[in-house]
């Protein structure tokens, strides 16, 4: 057959741009373990939300003016009179706070499942550089609308580089580009915000894909899927991830702006969480409002510099609380990744870490109380303890074995063969023999089958069984 | 031509100098990079001076001005209020100034030059917020040991109503004293020190 002068074209395009190479390398022959579950769905929606950020970033611009007198007024402009502009603007503000639990949902997996371990640890890095960069990106954006919020947020966080010794004046100085938060440091947040940051964003999320698909996925039984291989060199239980995940992850997309799209259209403001009150008041240098907070996704690590009462000290134990983050992969000695197969000691301490991040998270949304800074110190030791008590307790871990393969559906001829061998011996306990005493009836009723009665006793002691059987599994 | 084959030690000699000369060069082109992004000659001179008439100010009462984009207060102290601050001194930080912030007319157990006018700028020494003024004793929300001064809603530091930290809060010294200077007995200039004058 002649070729058609359509494909003609496709693959003159194909000898000089790789498209399909590259497609099947990271799409269509890339193998992903086949047991996925819903904490798998996060990288994915990260994705998405960087999109929406950069498409709704994109269309804001327009119309936003990074300007000290005009800024403020400027987003109202965008809400009340740009066509379709409070929407616009409402996806980035939920975006920005969507991509947190979705960031801190998909670092959880990683630490439940132990997918910072061996040989994954740079995905790690590179993750956790992705976190420090979604930081700095969130804390630029929130200066824009140049509200009160936004003025004295910047300016709390930017006097804690002063805090450093010797350097400290002068590098705060140099950020702000002026003796206060002003004009310049307004003009530099929006410079950053909208080129620099989001080019290391998508610099590092193209290194987090690359490091990924160089050792493969890890999974929630954490065995390493490559280690055992078909006749086609393909891993036994991995499955392409086209198909099989893009469709999957369509789903957990279709779950996701569900709920993105309720909080968009009836509570954008998230009742002063995602968009706090204090900011739709205009920025006033000459008084900070009653109570300050940073938004939520802050207040962990806002609430460790609040509980040490030392200013050098709380800003030291605050890039602390994120540095301990970057050496998890160090810290942890289990040679075990999953969660499934660890000690009850490691169950404990992530459980614990868990109440102390999301009780951190908490009081660092309230006002200071002397009981408050109590809790917060003491949930800061256990957020601390958390790691650096981790290369301790990991070692005395009491693991259970690794299965080298996932656990495989049996198929229906296995089942029914497998119920034929069982089901008479089941029957046979459930039940008690009865002497048949008349003689009335089909002949065929009179089998031993049919006078049979329910054992009470028999009963009990299957249930019981399987009830063990239950819980051995969920363990 | 030589068959010698390649003189690999010429080649990183030759590298190694590019290296450094690249190195060098790159150097060079930071300084202007990064000076760029200090404050500029506008935002350095946007630090005139500022002259306020502090005879409408009552006792007790606390006024707000803009220096330099920094808000300054100005206090008029009450007599009680320079009694109580004589018996804190074991509550303090930095009771005597040495640590802290203060032209040195004002380096004295009140922090001003004249006793009852107290001019402070409001800022905490801890990050940046600009304390509460809360001048009543033992108040619900601050507790019994409130005797009457500066709280920083932000990370909860005390200041007592000379700008002074206490001990065991966040904010290192104690607030900071901007230059300032009687004109007459009621109007001073924030931004000029008493001490130039003399000189």
């Amino acid at each position: 057959m002649k070729p058609s002068r359509l494909s003609n074209c496709g693959n003159w395009v194909l000898d000089r741009f790789p498209v399909t190479k590259f497609w099947n390398e990271h799409m269509a022959h890339y193998y992903a373990p086949k047991n996925f579950n819903f904490w798998y769905f996060f990288g994915s929606l990260a994705l998405l939300v960087l999109v929406n950020q950069i498409i709704t970033g994109i269309l804001l611009t327009m119309n936003y003016k990074p300007d000290a007198k005009l800024a403020f007024d400027s987003i109202e402009y965008i809400m009340r009179d740009v066509p379709w502009g409070w929407l616009v603007r409402y996806m980035h503000s939920t975006g920005a706070s969507a991509f947190f639990i979705v960031i801190y949902l998909h670092m959880f997996r990683g630490i439940m499942y132990g997918s910072f371990k061996h040989p994954r640890e740079l995905i790690w890095i590179f993750g956790m550089l992705l976190f420090v960069a979604l930081m700095a990106e969130a804390f630029m954006g929130y200066l824009l609308p140049w509200g009160q919020m936004s003025y004295w947020g910047a300016q709390v966080i930017i006097s804690l580089f002063s805090a450093i010794p010797i350097i400290g004046d002068d590098l705060s100085l140099w950020i702000r580009g002026d003796y206060v938060i002003a004009d310049a440091t307004l003009n530099r947040f929006f410079a950053f915000h909208v080129i620099a940051v989001p080019l290391v964003l998508v610099m590092l999320v193209f290194m987090h894909i690359v490091a990924l698909h160089e050792v493969g996925s890890n999974n929630p039984d954490g065995i390493e899927i490559k280690e055992s291989k078909d006749p086609w060199g393909h891993p036994v239980d991995g499955i392409p991830f086209h198909p099989y995940y893009t469709v999957k992850d369509i789903v957990g997309v279709a779950v996701f702006l569900l709920f993105f799209a309720t909080v968009i259209f009836y509570m954008p403001e998230m009742g002063g969480y995602f968009l706090e009150h204090a900011n739709f008041i205009p920025a006033d240098p000459m008084k900070t409002p009653e109570h300050i907070a940073p938004v939520w996704y802050f207040t962990p690590f806002y609430s460790v510099l609040r509980a040490i009462p030392d200013k050098f000290a709380g800003v030291i134990a605050m890039g602390g609380s994120i540095v301990v983050l970057f050496l998890l992969p160090w810290l942890d000695r289990c040679p075990v990744k999953s969660i499934r197969y660890r000690g009850g000691i490691f169950k404990k301490a992530l459980f614990l870490f868990v109440v102390s991040f999301l009780a951190l998270g908490y009081l660092g949304t309230q006002p200071v109380t002397p009981i408050a800074t109590i809790l917060a110190r003491l949930f800061t030791t256990i957020y601390f303890g958390f790691f650096l008590l981790m290369p301790i307790y990991t070692r005395w871990e009491k693991t259970k074995p690794v299965p080298k393969n996932l656990t495989r559906a049996h198929s229906l001829e296995e089942q029914l063969h497998a119920i034929e061998e069982q089901l008479p011996a089941l029957i046979k306990e459930i039940t008690e023999l009865k002497p048949v005493t008349t003689e009335i009836g089909h002949p065929a009723f009179k089998s031993s089958f049919f006078n049979r009665r329910p054992n009470p006793d028999g009963i009990r002691n299957v249930a019981t069984r399987l009830a063990k059987k239950l819980k051995e599994s969920l363990d | 031509m030589n068959n010698k084959g390649v003189d690999k030690s010429k080649r990183q000699f030759l590298t190694t100098a590019l290296t450094v000369v690249g190195a060098v060069g790159s150097g060079y082109l930071a300084i202007p990079f990064l000076a760029q992004m200090q404050p500029s000659v506008k935002a350095m001179a946007a630090g005139a001076p500022v002259e306020v008439d502090i005879s409408k100010i009552e006792t007790g009462q606390l006024i707000r001005i803009a220096w330099r984009g920094k808000p300054v207060w100005i206090l008029n102290r009450t007599p009680e209020v320079l009694t109580t601050l004589k018996s804190l001194d074991n509550e303090l930080r930095d009771p005597l100034s040495n640590e802290s912030n203060q032209p040195p007319s004002s380096k004295n157990p009140g922090r001003s030059i004249k006793p009852e006018i107290f001019v402070a700028v409001g800022l905490c020494t801890h990050l940046g917020c600009s304390p509460t003024f809360r001048p009543e004793i033992a108040p619900n929300d601050l507790g019994e040991q409130w005797k009457g001064g500066f709280f920083c809603p932000c990370h909860g530091s005390w200041f007592d109503l000379a700008g002074r930290v206490y001990r065991g809060v966040p904010a290192p010294s104690n607030l900071e004293i901007p230059p300032y200077r009687y004109v007459t007995d009621t109007r001073i200039i924030v931004g000029e020190s008493s001490e130039e004058k003399k000189a």
